[in-house]
């Protein structure tokens, strides 16, 4: 057994050893331990060092709220991770945990000589030196800065966890199973409502776990909590511990995170590590309970230093001694208590230091009983001992003047200035606070959201008092759900009541400058920082708080906000409210980032679109593309061919035979109804009245704002229905902006809008052999040349599929789209290429698509516009219907910039020497020798070689550009220059005569 | 006031830190001022700061509603770049970064702007094509900005992730050296320090609650929590306020106020260089200079000025921060926060003259505004001194939403400022 | 995370289910060529940016796909009533302030 276990006590399993390693030494602790008890139960106060002096130190709690026991905990490769809290990382066998912020040892660290010269880094000194000289701030001084600081080391390994997450509703939830929360729990399920209750902790219990001497109706406090747990999980109440409700966001919604994994021997296979429960509940009752707040005064920082509940905690809860000679000092009548438990287990309590004058007569003949000297009216100077606190010096304060210290020897110096409620979750919500002068803290005051709050968290002390309070809150949330309820009262026997009062820094007679009394503890904040900040002008709190960093560290000020907030507007001679409280920000405690991810991780972290061809591709070699949410196939390379040798075989087949291409990922929007012709005039530049059934038209589509927004070939199926096609990244938006003007700006019209982008798949035959293939495989229609012409869509059957057949072309050759049922797609393809076997049919990727509707000047909507370029911009003024009076973004092409002279237009280019190829993006100038910044013209927007033209060809918008045809321009590379000359973006069939074959 | 150096701080180390002044007075207004800015932010007081630096106009007030400091300056991810497409945007930016480079000398505080990079990812064809427009457009405007493989990505980023089957591949990168990130306050009390050194009034929880025209329709100041404050020339530089305090003066604006959020890890030692940004997945990181890992997302979908912002943005930023840095997903999110943004239909501000004779207004930086800050200061202070823009922000103007000549940097790019 | 009331649906749901489609209210012109510059701006870009009960148009894009208003208080993001598009904005008392 550890030196400091007392045996018999706590609530850890003596049969039940656990091996662990901190800083490479084996430990053993208990079943139930923290890392932080098992340490402190082999007599190691000594666990991490401070972020800015590198100072020792040792926990100064045993919650979630600690500041200073921060450790590395690993457990293999790709599980480590940096400054998990020793107060609440539970024991489990084997594992790993290293101390941080030092070197070369936790007990040698010459980072220490930082404390040394602790004058020279008052708050905010980085403000105020560094800048000379002036380029040596983020080349000399930062890094050296940035080596120092930080605590932990970010894992280089990817995780092999995995996290979940999970919805839920519940009528009532519970936050915080202390006795309040368990009372509200109780009492809202007994009057039916459904509830769940939960608890960071590893059980319910909370306070009660650390007071085993209180009675509950006659049971002992453990017995009690176990009889409650039993009701509880009778009732049907979700229970979950281990889970923090770490943010309170809007109309009661909030997220738990609850740790599955990581206080496990072993991981279970497949178990998540940890799950966000988000979690919508009818009413809230918050009961977080109160986190006890340190005193300031020289010294208190040192390991062994430490809250007097937390004490408390450590012996009735895990059986540890925190130290075999504890001196107390406390303004609150709590940590008589813990004195009072800490005595009668057996340890040195030589003295309870008092801040107050005043101590309740029953505890002052309590102490007497225990021979434990009271000091009251005293206040605390000073403390000695470098890596464990030895001494402690007390003063007698009178009439505000301090007097002769008496040094106390001790080995742990138990510490209590009040309790703070904790209000994080109740501020998440915008709630307001109201100042309690009294208790010198916040309490809670209004909020929107549909909440209870309950016991310690709204600033009652006492189980009685909490018990009680909590029930009501639940049964008052049970019952403005509809529940008859009602709270029932508890007998409390051995209560522990109190009261206290609060301090800022505690008065001392030494010269300011020797004091070093902490208020942020990891951050390394004085309350001579605080002031000092005061004086420089940080009049709030938000000020104080930014330039000293209270607060700020990974406890988020949990224990130093109130002392902060206390010293600064003592300094300003006001009162807290008036310097203000800084707000309270989720999480409560630090979380994952990949619990927040859940199942969003890898694969999953978006879902990738996949066509019904898409498994064809995959089996034939396909190398893929992203585009918007889809994959698809970019090129299908052969041997080794690279992708510019695969685009030009591609391209050459298709001007040449016949290719086949996957064009399913086209948005597809079915318009229908009797004024769909009217509502399509409305939506599109184009006109569409006199579009006969059987033939389609390219339309252009605008923003409200003139610019063009997608494109697509429309086929009018009927005098009432339109197969209206959009760009792939489009079509969602489309059909969103269709949807909002037919629902909100012309509900009249009778028009249903239906997107069939999944309901097709579509297959693209080009080629001066397309017919060949595709004609065998066709019933029901005759598509030869001049019964099926050039823009024209049917109905028929393709290879035994029910079809709608497109006679266009995005190549400029003969070509066709057959849309099928998607779940044909596959074998339509399947077919065609069976069919187009004997003519050399050749499957080609987006590349090849992209580089034959370049050779004949197609735009690509989003590649050669860029949401800032009209119809006339791109030589398209004659999609405009001539007579129509308005439509999408009509009025906007006559504002005056829109008309002015000088806009880009998109036109050819071609290089001087065509085995150049432009970078796509490359800006164009007129005169290459001018200085920068140059007067660029435009840019290009298009680039590629092109096998039919041996050449390479670019598409680009350039100023006035279609009245410079044939002018040159230059393209100012880091290589050089590049000479083009401008030029028609139609390279290949100026006449369009081979897709009308 | 006391003047920053070593030598003072080693003076104040030996003395007892007692040789330091209050760095700005907390000022009581006057009644009447020259010029009156509404904001307290980096904007504003950078503002006051060069009308009295450049312009000699020192009679200048600066009103807050609340502390100094404490909106988008006290709030935003500090990255600072000027790798924009179009030239007006590029000049505007190049100009703040050419000022940001020795704002420590001129302010006598150091602002820690730090030149660590800015890199840009690009995930698909789209992405890479945009984003080499911007090299080339940046390259022939003087402003740096390179192009990356991915391998080069990875080597100026080791923990990024570019495996080829990730479900956002990275093809590579934008990289502009010269950008990085500063300290926000600093940026803020620097601005602030200076200005009351050169005689300007910093008045803060002083809500302004309208602008006073006169009969003849010109500003004649603005009323406040603490009564009139009289000025010929106002400039209002209240970014998610702007439209609400431009209505007291009749000009209806094109701007809508939107929630955006950000977050921090636990501190950890350096492990992550510069500022990588992914606009495809919405989310962007650096790390600060104690160690945590300041991490932006995109904006809520709907106005607010709640400062609030729900649960599922987070998520997906984190989701996202997971996909590119999948080692990090064990780093724990320390605190997250809300800011007000003023978003405009191009997404760019409006920086210059009003219709009402003696209002300016600086605004609409949505999420780009501290990168701007001594730029739009520099170049409103110009602007208000002379009552007419500077050749730099003379594009920015709140006309160009009549006539259409937008500077559309999202549209051009989707890219988030 | 708000809950929104969907007017057809007539049920309270996550705003997951449901698209922002920005302020309310603002109809586009019966004949936008007779709109004079300013006008048209004021159409494409001017917005109320109000703080406080602010009209405005959501989509219940995962549901029934339909737009309607809504009347949300921008200060606290809480929604206060919810109207069929078309219908006028019912007329509500003050803030919606904590």
């Amino acid at each position: 057994m550890s030196r400091h276990r007392i045996p018999g006590r706590g609530r850890v399993d003596a049969g039940r050893p656990v091996q662990f390693t901190f800083d490479g030494r084996s430990y053993d602790g208990l079943q139930g331990d923290t890392l932080a008890s098992a340490l402190l139960s082999h007599g190691v106060h000594l666990m991490g060092r401070s972020f800015k002096y590198h100072r020792p130190r040792g926990p100064v709690t045993a919650g979630s709220e600690e500041p200073n026991a921060l450790v590395g905990t690993s457990r293999g490769p790709g599980r480590t991770e940096p400054n998990t809290r020793a107060t609440v990382q539970e024991l489990r066998h084997g594992l790993v945990a290293e101390s941080q912020n030092r070197w070369p040892t936790l007990s040698f660290d010459a980072g220490a000589v930082n404390d040394a010269l602790s004058p020279l880094f008052s708050a905010g000194f980085y403000y105020k030196t560094f800048m000379w000289p002036r380029n040596f701030w983020d080349k000399v001084y930062e890094p050296v800065i940035r080596r120092a600081a930080g605590l932990g080391r970010a894992p280089t390994e990817e995780d092999p966890d995995i996290y979940a997450s999970r919805y839920a509703h519940t009528d009532v939830l519970v936050v915080g199973a202390g006795p309040s929360g368990i009372a509200a729990a109780l009492a809202a399920a007994r009057a039916g409502a459904s509830v769940t209750l939960a608890d960071e902790g590893t059980e319910i219990g909370g306070s009660l776990l650390s007071d085993p001497g209180v009675e509950i109706d006659g049971s002992p406090a453990w017995d009690w909590l176990e009889d409650r747990a039993a009701e509880l999980r009778d009732l049907g109440v979700t229970l979950l511990t281990r889970t923090t409700a770490i943010g309170y966001y809007h109309q009661n919604f909030l997220g738990l995170v609850e740790r599955l994994t990581d206080h496990l021997d072993e991981i279970p296979h497949g178990a998540p590590r940890e799950r966000m429960w988000r979690l919508r509940a009818a009413r809230v009752v918050l009961a977080q309970g109160a986190l006890e707040r340190p005193l300031v005064f020289d010294g208190n920082d040192r390991p062994g230093v430490m809250l007097a509940g937390a004490a408390q905690t450590y012996l009735n809860r895990y059986g540890v001694a925190v130290g075999e000679r504890a001196v107390v000092v406390t303004s609150h009548d709590s940590a008589y208590y813990a004195a009072f438990d800490l005595a009668d287990a057996g340890i040195a309590v030589p003295a309870i230091i008092d801040t107050r004058a005043e101590i309740r007569p029953d505890l002052a003949s309590e102490a007497r009983l225990r021979a434990i000297e009271v000091l009251s009216g005293h206040t605390v100077t000073a403390t000695s001992g470098r890596l464990c606190v030895a001494s402690v010096t007390a003063n007698p304060v009178t009439g505000g003047e301090v007097g002769e210290g008496r040094q106390l020897r001790c080995d742990c110096l138990l510490v209590s200035g009040g309790w703070t409620p904790s209000l994080h979750l109740f501020s998440h919500t915008k709630a307001s606070l109201s100042w309690d002068a009294e208790a010198g803290t916040f309490l809670p005051d209004r909020s929107l959201e549909d909440l209870h709050l309950a016991g310690a968290g709204r600033g009652l002390w006492g189980y009685a008092a909490s018990l009680s309070d909590g029930a009501e809150a639940g049964a008052a949330a049970a019952h403005a759900l509809g529940h008859a309820a009602q709270a029932t009262g508890l007998l409390v026997a051995r209560d522990r009541i109190g009261t206290g009062i609060t301090h800022g820094q505690l008065p001392t007679h030494r010269a300011p400058s020797r004091v070093r009394a902490f208020v942020d503890y990891q951050n390394d904040v004085t309350a001579k920082d605080i002031k000092l900040a005061v004086s420089e002008g940080m009049r709030s709190i938000e000020h104080v708080k930014r330039y000293t960093t209270t607060g700020m560290a990974t406890d988020q000020g949990k224990l130093s906000n109130l002392n902060a907030l206390a010293i600064a507007a003592d300094a300003l001679g006001t009162t807290p409210p008036q310097v203000g409280l800084t707000t309270f920000r989720p999480p409560y405690t630090p979380t994952t980032f990949a619990t927040f991810a859940g199942y969003h991780r890898g694969a999953a972290f978006e879902v990738t679109r996949r066509t019904p061809i898409d498994g064809w591709a995959e089996e034939n070699g396909a190398v893929w593309e992203p585009v918007g949410q889809w994959r698809r196939a970019r090129h299908f390379p052969q041997g080794d061919e690279d992708m510019d040798a695969a685009v030009d075989r591609e391209c050459r087949a298709v001007r040449a035979g016949v290719g086949i291409f996957d064009a399913s990922t086209l948005g597809k929007i079915d318009v229908t109804g009797p004024d769909a012709a009217t509502f399509m005039n409305r939506m599109y530049t184009n006109a569409w009245t006199k579009l006969a059934p059987g033939r389609c038209r390219y339309g252009l589509l605008l923003g409200e704002d003139g610019y063009v927004r997608d494109d697509g070939v429309v086929g009018r199926m009927a005098e009432d229905r339109f197969h209206v096609t959009t760009t792939t990244g489009g079509a969602a938006r489309v059909l969103t902006m269709m949807e909002d003007y037919l629902q909100t700006e012309w509900p009249d019209l009778d028009v249903w809008l239906t997107s069939t982008t999944e309901h097709w798949a579509v297959v693209a035959l080009n080629g001066p052999r397309a017919r060949d293939v595709l004609a065998p495989l066709v019933e029901g229609l005759d598509i030869s040349g001049e019964a099926f012409p050039m823009m024209s869509v049917a109905e028929c059957t393709v290879a035994g599929f029910p079809a709608r057949l497109f006679r266009l072309s995005f190549t400029g050759e003969l070509g066709y789209e057959i849309n099928v049922p998607a779940r044909h797609g596959r074998a339509l393809w399947e077919a065609l290429m069976a069919a187009g076997a004997d003519h050399g049919i050749t499957p080609y990727g987006t590349e090849a698509m992209h580089v034959l509707r370049a050779e004949k000047g197609f735009i690509i909507v989003g590649q050669d516009t860029d949401g800032t370029v009209t119809p006339e911009d791109l030589g398209l003024g004659w999609t405009i219907g001539k007579t129509k009076e308005d439509f999408v973004g009509m009025r906007s092409l006559s504002r005056p910039d829109l008309v002015a002279r000088g806009r880009k237009q998109f036109v050819g280019l071609l290089t001087a020497d065509g085995a150049v190829r432009l970078e796509e993006g490359a800006q164009i100038v007129d005169d290459p020798d001018q200085p920068l910044p140059m007067r660029m013209i435009g840019h290009v927007t298009s680039s590629y070689n092109s096998a039919a033209l041996g050449r390479s060809i670019a598409l680009a918008v350039v100023e006035n550009g279609r009245e410079r045809m044939g002018e040159t321009v230059h393209i100012p590379m880091p290589e050089g220059n590049v000479e083009a000359t401008i030029a028609p973006g139609v390279f290949y069939d100026p006449d369009g005569g081979r897709a009308k074959l | 006031m006391t003047r920053f150096s070593a030598a003072a701080l080693v003076r104040n180390a030996l003395n007892g830190q007692t040789g330091w002044t209050a760095q700005w007075p907390d000022a009581e207004p006057k009644g009447a001022y020259d010029v009156v800015i509404v904001g307290a932010g980096g904007h504003g007081l950078g503002a006051a700061y060069y009308l009295a630096k450049e312009h000699g106009i020192t009679n200048v007030a600066v009103i807050e509603k609340g502390w100094l400091g404490g909106g988008n300056t006290g709030r935003n991810t500090t990255i600072i770049r000027s790798n924009y497409l179009y030239d007006e945007s590029a000049r505007l930016y190049d100009h703040a970064l050419d000022l940001w480079e020795g704002l420590s000398q001129e302010l006598n505080y150091n602002v820690m702007f730090s030149r660590r990079g800015v890199m840009m990812l690009a995930h698909n064809v789209h992405d890479v094509q945009s984003f080499q427009r911007h090299v080339h457009a940046n390259r022939l405007n003087g402003v740096d900005n390179r192009w990356l493989t991915s391998a080069e990505a990875k080597d100026h980023c080791p923990p990024l992730n570019i495996s080829a089957d990730a479900r956002y591949p990275v093809l590579g990168a934008a990289l502009q050296k010269r950008a990085g990130t500063a300290r926000h306050d600093a940026v803020a009390w620097g601005y602030a320090r200076a200005a009351a050194a050169r005689g300007v009034d910093i008045v803060q929880n002083c809500p302004v609650t309208a602008i006073r025209r006169g009969a003849d329709g010109a500003v004649e100041g603005v009323e406040t929590a603490r009564g009139l404050i009289r000025a010929k020339k106002v400039a209002v530089s209240a970014a998610g306020h702007t439209s609400v305090l431009m209505d007291t003066a009749g000009v209806r604006m094109p701007l809508e106020s939107f929630p955006l959020q950000a977050l921090v890890s636990e501190p950890v030692k350096p492990c992550f260089p510069g500022v990588v940004m992914s606009n495809a997945v919405h989310a962007y990181m650096s790390q600060s200079d104690k160690g945590e890992l300041v991490i932006g997302s995109g904006t809520d979908q709907y106005t607010s000025y709640s400062k609030r912002g729900g649960l599922p943005l987070i998520e997906h930023t984190l989701a996202a921060i997971c996909e590119i840095f999948p080692i990090f997903s064990r780093m724990r999110m320390l605190r997250k926060w809300g800011g007000t943004v003023d978003v405009t239909p191009d997404r760019s501000a409006i920086l210059g003259t009003t219709p009402v004779p003696g209002l300016y207004v600086n605004c609409g930086w949505g999420t780009g505004g501290f990168k701007a800050t001594p730029g739009a200061a520099h170049t409103l202070a110009h602007t208000v001194a002379r009552g007419e823009p500077h050749a730099i922000n003379a594009p920015f103007t709140l006309d160009r939403f009549r006539t259409g000549r937008l500077i559309d940097e999202a549209a051009a790019a989707a890219v988030a400022h | 995370m708000l809950l929104i009331h969907c007017p057809y649906c007539d049920e309270t749901l996550p705003e997951m289910e449901f698209a922002y489609a920005g302020e309310a209210h603002v109809a586009r012109p019966v004949d936008p060529s007779r709109t004079t510059d300013e006008e048209w701006r004021d159409h494409l870009f001017v917005r109320s940016n109000t703080r406080g009960p602010h009209a405005e148009r959501w989509r219940h894009v995962h549901g029934c796909a339909r737009f309607f208003n809504a009347v949300r208080d921008t200060v606290t993001d809480r929604v206060l009533a919810t109207y069929p598009a078309g219908s006028p904005r019912p007329d509500l008392p003050g803030k919606d302030t904590p």
